[in-house]
């Protein structure tokens, strides 16, 4: 056993695995890192933008005259001014189907809103201040429509939203695998046991710290473009940008500087972004634009957002023989870059860490609702389908009779059948699912828990100990480009890196991932110290900018070290390959002769001949004595498209007591064992992992966007929506094995939603294990003191007839 | 208190005045060691003031209900959050940000090492704010329990790192002043 909460892990003797300190920190932590928001632009012009306060409405008219009138005010538009900008709507990259529903989506709306945020007018002005003051003058008549908000209503297609469509659902995309036909029925048929569970996944804020903000900086006569903002993905960014608004791709230029925070919301294309760069064109100036929060709430996507019906068949001992699932997952009112998938990207994961025969029988419908458009949010559908499989185990142990962890061993894929052909016909790499679960009972003392639940939760007992776990595959590394064109996703998952070796032997990396927080600059650093031999300290990582950086597919999906960081290896591999020949050159030997260790290449047999990386840098920038037919410096440039997803795994426990007289959860002790295979630092990877963990617990206990009937989102500040603070969450202690990867020479995974998607599982399992004894089976989330209060109620209830149901 | 500064040229805004929104009003505030002097329109925030009129960016911000922490500084030595205090207000008073934390030589702040070493920030978003609001937090307190640091930092929303290692970061920094 492993527990790494402390300094206790000893440091491999290379760079690879060291708890190095990062680079990023000294101007994190002194103000000097440019935040978008920082810069400092002069002449430009400050846009806000007024959004619609109607769900659903018809606009009228737009009286602009007043605000216009206002000083420093230089420009008010309406939806309708501004359609000729649009030379295509907002991208959808995620066609799931060939007949989804995608409707028109322009940067502002000029005809109807579909939700409370969607834009409908600009102000552009000579101060922040100004153009808010300003939009305050700006006079809309609206028609209000029905707002829509439930997800089975607006399935009923009672209100259609988009007339066009003549539909509220988007799509239905199903998946059927079953080995002979009918095995799906005739498993649940035949089954010892069977649950029938529905789950529902609230609406999530994302709230990275730092609202969006964006700056368009054009070149007016030399016709150059670039786009500062807040992004995750300024490459995909620029080809979307090239595609909707026609501008030319090579005289633009996208930089995300310092970013605060993603999480998924800041993977996609949003509205603000092309008004700034279409307006910046028109007035042949900067115009740029910050987010407040209040604004963020409702203008940036949010995550989630899905009923789940899950069904599990099983035989006597409990295996599973068959899973059914139905998805309805809320689109809100428009598509968004990758809205449709989300919930697809899910779909490989209900079968949990288990193993399934191939019977399963899933289908997900999007559906319209006239609220903001949901996309990713850290774990992008898998959190939600973990959800699911793992509370729905929990509920199979109790109807089979036996402890949930025990249900989970019996149904554990064997390490022994990894590399494992799963029912999707996806390949697992690795997994050790027994020995991560052991890891995390151990910690916990599960079995002494479970004996002290006995004695605890007894009748009358208002403080109740509940123990609950999680078992999970993070899917990560997205993704290889043939299965991503089998789900009709519109671009590949590969990764670009450059190694640069400088002629004082200083090295540059140009990588096509983007960090905004987990950093990449140390971590590629430390595989590239460890390649060549060198200290991290000379190696600088250059990225976010498509001028320095121009290939990448930028970062999420935990994609970044297992399809980025790969291709930084085989760079480094690359440069030492060419390297090797001119020392072989200079030192007159054969290059098979050669070995290269710790930044010498030396000469077997000949232990006097060497030569360091640093001269064979310089001999090969001034290329006066280069092998014949090899180019002068040294660089390579990798691009790397990974034969497979990666799959961490691992085990999240959870222990709480829950006070019965008050609804009130506490988190006593919160364990996770997470393996993301190699650690390229495990001072990242904790923190990755803390991180994660908590997003997670904050969905199963406090944090839900909602919405009124008339489709207001009611919660719209931080302080309506509870982001939790540091006394509201426990410590985390955590453990670790490593199962390298097969599939990369680094044999690394990715680690940056496994938190999420093990533990709002495990939080919620051990609620609904507290209050078992009272009868309840579901406590949906948030597990407000509210909500696990009307649990109890209604399981009271249900037990007797006079029960206190309010 | 450090008195180090990282203005630059020309990072001042000039801003026009608009008759609508009242006069101007003329105030004198130290940051980090330096007087600034500057005519704001009395509805600016501190925040406002400290990022666009002195240029000092390193205070971020990250809503607008005061409920997440980002823009804390101190004012006369105390965590306050700058968005919750008019610019006006701070007519007179004595006030340090990010910027002015670290040494004039180089030397991160304690609290800034402590954060480093120990992993307590990811995005760097918060951060400022956060130690800000921490070495506040010390120095009324130099026997903080983690307890004490969870309670003390409330006000200060992180969304990155979940807090363990914020909590762990502070309290090393207290046991090592």
């Amino acid at each position: 056993m492993t527990v790494i909460d402390e300094k206790t892990t000893q440091a491999p003797s290379g760079v690879i695995g060291q708890r190095l300190l990062r680079k990023e920190d000294p101007i994190l932590l002194t103000g000097e890192a440019v935040f978008t928001n920082d810069m400092k632009v002069p002449g430009a012009l400050y846009m806000a933008v007024l959004r619609s306060p109607y769900a659903h409405a018809k606009i009228l008219s737009v009286d602009t005259s007043a605000a216009a009138s206002i000083p420093g005010v230089a420009a008010v538009y309406s939806g309708a001014d501004l359609t000729d900008l649009w030379t295509a709507p907002m991208p959808c990259a995620w066609p799931v189907t060939e007949d989804m529903k995608n409707p028109a989506h322009y940067p502002i709306a000029s005809d109807t809103v579909h939700y409370v945020g969607d834009g409908v007018a600009v102000v552009l002005a000579e101060t922040d201040a100004i153009a808010h003051d300003a939009i305050e003058a700006i006079d809309v008549q609206y028609e209000a429509l029905e707002a829509v908000t439930d997800l089975e209503d607006a399935l009923s297609d009672r209100v259609v939203l988009h007339e066009e469509l003549g539909t509220n659902s988007s799509y239905t995309w199903p998946l059927l695998i079953e080995e002979e036909e009918g095995q799906v029925q005739r498993a649940f048929d035949n089954a010892a046991f069977s649950v029938n569970e529905r789950y529902v996944q609230q609406r999530l804020i994302p709230m990275a710290m730092e609202p969006r903000a964006v700056v368009a900086v054009p070149q007016p006569f030399g016709g150059d473009m670039t786009l500062y903002t807040s992004t995750q993905i300024p490459h995909v960014l620029k080809v979307m940008i090239a595609v909707t608004l026609g501008f030319p791709e090579h005289q633009l230029r996208v930089v995300a500087p310092a970013v605060g925070g993603g999480f998924g919301a800041k993977l996609n294309v949003y509205a603000e972004e092309l008004l700034c760069l279409a307006l910046a064109q028109k007035h042949g100036g900067p115009v740029r634009w910050n987010e407040t929060r209040s604004e963020n709430t409702m203008a940036t996507t949010q995550g989630r957002g899905q009923i789940q019906d899950i069904e599990l068949a099983a035989d006597t001992d409990g295996k599973l023989t068959a899973i059914r699932v139905r998805l309805i997952a809320d689109m809100g009112g428009y598509l968004q870059l990758l809205t449709p998938g989300v919930p697809i990207l899910g779909a490989f994961l209900y079968g949990g860490v288990y193993d399934l025969p191939k019977a399963y029988d899933f289908s997900c419908t999007g559906v319209f609702t006239t609220m903001t458009p949901t996309d990713a949010y850290r774990g992008a559908g898998r959190p939600e389908a973990t959800y699911a499989i793992e509370r729905a185990m929990d509920a199979l142990a109790r109807e089979v009779g036996i402890d949930p962890l025990e249900l989970r061993r019996r149904n554990f894929i064997a390490t022994e059948k990894y590399p494992y052909e799963a029912f999707t016909g996806l390949v697992y790499d690795s997994g050790d699912h027994d020995k991560a679960a052991s890891i995390a009972t151990e910690m916990v003392d599960y079995a002494a828990l479970r004996e002290k639940q006995v004695t605890q939760n007894v009748d009358g007992s208002t403080k109740r100990l509940g123990v609950g776990v999680s078992t999970y595959f993070e899917m990560c590394g997205l993704a290889p480009s043939r299965v991503l064109s089998s789900l009709n996703y519109s671009a590949g998952g590969w990764e670009a890196a450059t190694v640069r070796i400088l002629p004082t032997s200083k090295v540059q990396v140009v990588t096509g991932t983007s960090p905004h927080g987990q950093g990449h600059e140390t971590a590629w650093s430390m595989i590239v110290a460890d390649k060549l031999g060198i200290d991290p300290a000379d190696v600088d990582v250059l990225h976010s900018d498509t001028a320095i950086a121009p290939l990448g597919m930028d970062t999420y999906g935990s994609r970044s070290l297992p399809v980025g960081g790969v291709a930084i290896g085989m760079a480094c591999d690359q440069v030492i390959e060419k390297a090797k020949q001119i020392a072989a050159h200079q030192m007159e030997a054969s290059a098979d002769d050669l070995e290269f260790a710790g930044g010498v290449f030396t000469v077997a047999g000949s232990p006097d001949k060497e030569m360091p990386l640093a001269a064979v840098a310089f001999e090969a920038f001034t290329a006066h004595d280069l092998p014949d037919g090899l180019e002068p410096n040294l660089e390579a440039q990798v691009t790397y498209d990974p034969p497979n997803f990666s799959w961490p795994f691992g085990t999240h426990i959870c222990v709480v007591e829950v006070d019965t007289e008050t609804g009130d959860v506490e988190v006593l002790k919160y364990v996770a064992v997470d393996d993301c295979g190699v650690q390229v630092n495990p001072l990242i990877v904790e923190g990755q992992v803390h991180g994660g963990v908590i997003q997670g617990l904050a969905q199963a206990l406090f944090e839900e966007a909602t919405y009124d009937s008339h489709g207001n989102l009611q919660t719209s500040t931080m302080t309506e929506y509870l982001v939790p603070g540091s006394g509201d969450v426990p410590p985390i202690t955590l453990g670790h094995s490593v199962t390298p990867s097969p599939t990369n020479a680094l044999g690394v995974k990715g680690v940056g939603e496994a938190g999420t998607i093990g533990s709002a599982p495990a939080v919620i399992n051990a609620v609904v294990d507290a209050l078992t004894g009272l009868g309840v089976t579901n406590v949906p989330m948030p597990a407000s003191p509210l909500n696990v209060w009307n649990a109890m109620q209604s399981a009271q209830s249900n037990t007797s007839s006079n029960g206190g149901q309010q | 208190m450090s008195s180090r500064l990282r203005e630059t040229p020309g990072a001042t805004f000039n801003h026009q005045h608009h008759e609508q929104m009242g006069a101007s009003v003329e105030i004198t505030v130290t940051i980090n060691g330096t007087q600034h002097t500057h005519d704001v329109e009395p509805r600016t925030l501190l925040v406002q003031y400290i990022r666009e009129h002195v240029g000092l960016t390193g205070t971020n911000i990250g809503c607008d209900t005061s409920s997440c922490g980002a823009c804390s500084i101190h004012m006369n030595g105390e965590a306050v959050k700058s968005c919750t205090i008019l610019a006006v207000q701070a007519d007179g008073q004595d006030i340090t940000t990010i910027e002015g934390m670290a040494s004039d030589d180089g030397t991160l702040h304690p609290m800034q090492q402590a954060f480093m070493e120990n992993h307590g920030l990811q995005c760097g978003y918060c951060t400022p704010g956060m130690v800000m609001a921490a070495s506040s937090l010390v120095n009324d307190n130099p026997n903080l329990t983690e307890e004490d640091v969870r309670l003390g930092l409330e006000g200060n929303l992180c969304r990155c790192t979940g807090y363990h290692n914020i909590v762990k970061s502070v309290l090393a920094a207290a046991s090592a002043d």
